[in-house]
């Protein structure tokens, strides 16, 4: 039988009705890698090792009839920057090219428990700093909907490698819509669960109030399952929290209200993806939903709260990658300090030096003030834009991103190239769970769901809905 | 806030942030990081009295817990951390000198 374009449940269908084995399907994913990823450039590194020993282990268990588990065989891709044990992990930069990672991070540790097979890591926009996956020290990766297109970023490895069946799912960081705005693009669903709600232990952090981990799917029904699999706290991040209990609990998804922020469809959005956002507004009220126009006054300001407040922290974090105790080390330096300068000028690309430089500009000594303590109040009005609307409203509806992807090359002035996540980003800065799901199957514009706190459920309640309308 | 950074401020952030630019990247960085500082003055419009500052989403408090070394970080982990270090001297990594 041809393994073609499967989810979750396909796939371990066949596993038990014994249709394929899970060392076949491995082998069979591989062999589409080595046809296809030559031009889609998906995946930087396969980890196939692995995964044909967890094959393995599937194959006995079902020849034993034993339970799977949530995701027992499925082929899974992970972003290059969270760890796999004795795997090399580069975050898409030369500064760590010959960097294997020490340890699992708990995501990864959680999706081998329940059975996933990993099949190799993904590329990114270097140290997931960028919005079309061109920042990548080491590839182009193509949107397989479109081989002219940017798969767009920063885990467009992620999502590329689900658009073209390159995987069952496969993981990605969202920090202002890494995971929403190449979903978006690549015409698959993508998921920023909840700040909180998903480790971040052994996933490198860029800006650590913003991170959070979440699945690529093919159905909004499998990205549903590879979040089951990865929430929870963990007690090696100490900002990861127990799954609140829902405040609601649906009874029927028809009857719940949307409200569309009116600041979403202003200037700067695209025509054709205003026309495709406003059928599927009617779907939904056709399907019995209530639509609300709402207003989310503080929109205009996220972009620089978050322009502010991300490379602060990037400018911190990054201070790791020093060239002393792994990666990249400068070999012609005498001093120290010296080794510190020319690995990080030589290891780290434009864009990552970039945020860098503003970083240490807005917390130093006369502008911390005036630039990080200011965003981090305006922050607090975004959040509380939020909060008010959801008084109000169950979910919230716009655009994934203002615009449908674009060419390589085509936004070289880094502001431009900041705009097309001007949708997503208020969603970091507030910490909540967000979707992005295809407007209908293959398309390269996605709408964003977005939910109050910890309510994921409604989130995939909705995307569920709309995909049988 | 402020205008245009001086290439003289951009060396200096370079040096802070313990990067190696060559000349051309400083007038690039000059022009870009000022254009994205400009950007920013959108905030000036924004009534903030009063307005508590957000660090994180979720109301962050301290967590504790017992200060204790881990079976986890076994002597393979140890081994693979260890071998990667650019310059070592048995199980010390070696740095050069600072001054």
């Amino acid at each position: 039988m041809e393994i073609k374009n499967f989810t979750i449940k396909q796939t371990q269908k066949g596993l038990k009705e014994k249709e394929f084995s899970a060392t076949e399907l491995v082998q069979n994913y591989y062999k589409k890698i080595s046809e296809i990823d030559p031009v889609i450039k998906a995946y930087l590194s396969l980890t196939d090792e692995l995964a044909l020993a967890q094959a393995k282990i599937i194959d006995e268990k079902i020849a034993h009839n034993e339970d799977l588990g949530m995701i027992g065989g499925i082929p899974l891709a992970i972003k290059d920057n969270m760890l796999v044990k004795n795997f090399s992990c580069t975050a898409g930069s030369k500064i760590l090219e010959n960097y294997l990672a020490p340890y699992d991070a708990t995501v990864v540790e959680k999706i081998k428990k329940a059975g996933g097979i990993i099949l190799g890591k993904t590329n990114m926009d270097e140290f997931a700093m960028g919005s079309s996956t061109e920042n990548s020290a080491y590839q182009q990766t193509k949107n397989p909907r479109d081989l002219d297109l940017v798969p767009g970023g920063s885990s467009g490895g992620s999502a590329a490698a689900v658009a073209a069946d390159l995987c069952v799912g496969s993981f990605g960081s969202d920090t202002g819509g890494s995971i929403r705005q190449p979903a978006s693009f690549c015409g698959v669903v993508g998921l920023k669960p909840t700040y909180g709600a998903v480790s971040r232990y052994g996933l490198m952090a860029m800006a650590s109030s913003l991170d959070q981990i979440g699945p690529f799917a093919k159905t909004v029904e499998d990205a549903e399952i590879l979040f089951d699999v990865i929430k929870g706290k963990d007690p090696l991040d100490s900002t990861s929290v127990e799954e609140k209990d829902s405040r609601f609990k649906i009874q029927d998804s028809r009857s719940l209200k949307i409200g569309v922020p009116k600041e979403y469809f202003a200037e700067g959005l695209n025509q054709e993806v205003k026309e495709e956002i406003e059928k599927v507004i009617k779907k939904l009220e056709k399907a019995g939903l209530k639509i609300e126009e709402i207003s989310l006054p503080s929109t205009d300001y996220a972009l620089a709260v978050y322009y502010i407040i991300m490379p602060a922290e990037v400018s911190s974090n990054l201070a790791r990658y020093d060239g002393i105790r792994y990666g990249l080390s400068s070999d012609q330096a005498q001093k120290l300090e010296d080794v510190y300068r020319q690995t990080r000028g030589t290891g780290f690309g434009k864009e990552v030096r970039r945020r860098i430089m503003l970083g240490t500009y807005i917390l130093s000594h006369g502008y911390y003030d005036a630039y990080y303590i200011k965003a981090q109040k305006v922050r607090t009005k975004i959040t509380e834009d939020f909060k008010k609307a959801y008084e109000k409203v169950d979910l919230i509806l716009t655009p994934t991103s203002p615009i449908k992807p674009f060419r390589f090359g085509e936004k070289s002035d880094p502001l431009a190239m900041y705009l097309s996540d001007i949708y997503t980003v208020p969603v970091n800065i507030a910490g909540l769970p967000a979707i992005s799901i295809p407007v209908k199957p293959e398309s390269t514009i996605g709408f964003q769901l977005i939910a109050p706190w910890f309510q994921e459920k409604s989130l995939f309640e909705v995307g569920k809905l709309y995909e049988k309308l | 806030m402020k205008g245009m950074l001086t290439i003289d401020e951009v060396k200096h952030l370079a040096k802070l942030a313990r990067l190696e630019l060559v000349d051309e990247e400083l007038t690039t960085f000059q022009k870009e990081l000022s254009s994205i500082l400009d950007y920013f003055e959108k905030l000036k419009e924004v009534d903030i009295e009063n307005i508590k500052p957000t660090a994180y989403a979720l109301d962050a408090k301290n967590i504790f817990r017992e200060d204790e070394p881990k079976e986890k970080y076994d002597e393979e982990m140890i081994a693979t951390m260890l071998k990667q270090a650019p310059e070592k001297d048995g199980r010390h990594v070696k740095v050069k000198a600072v001054l």
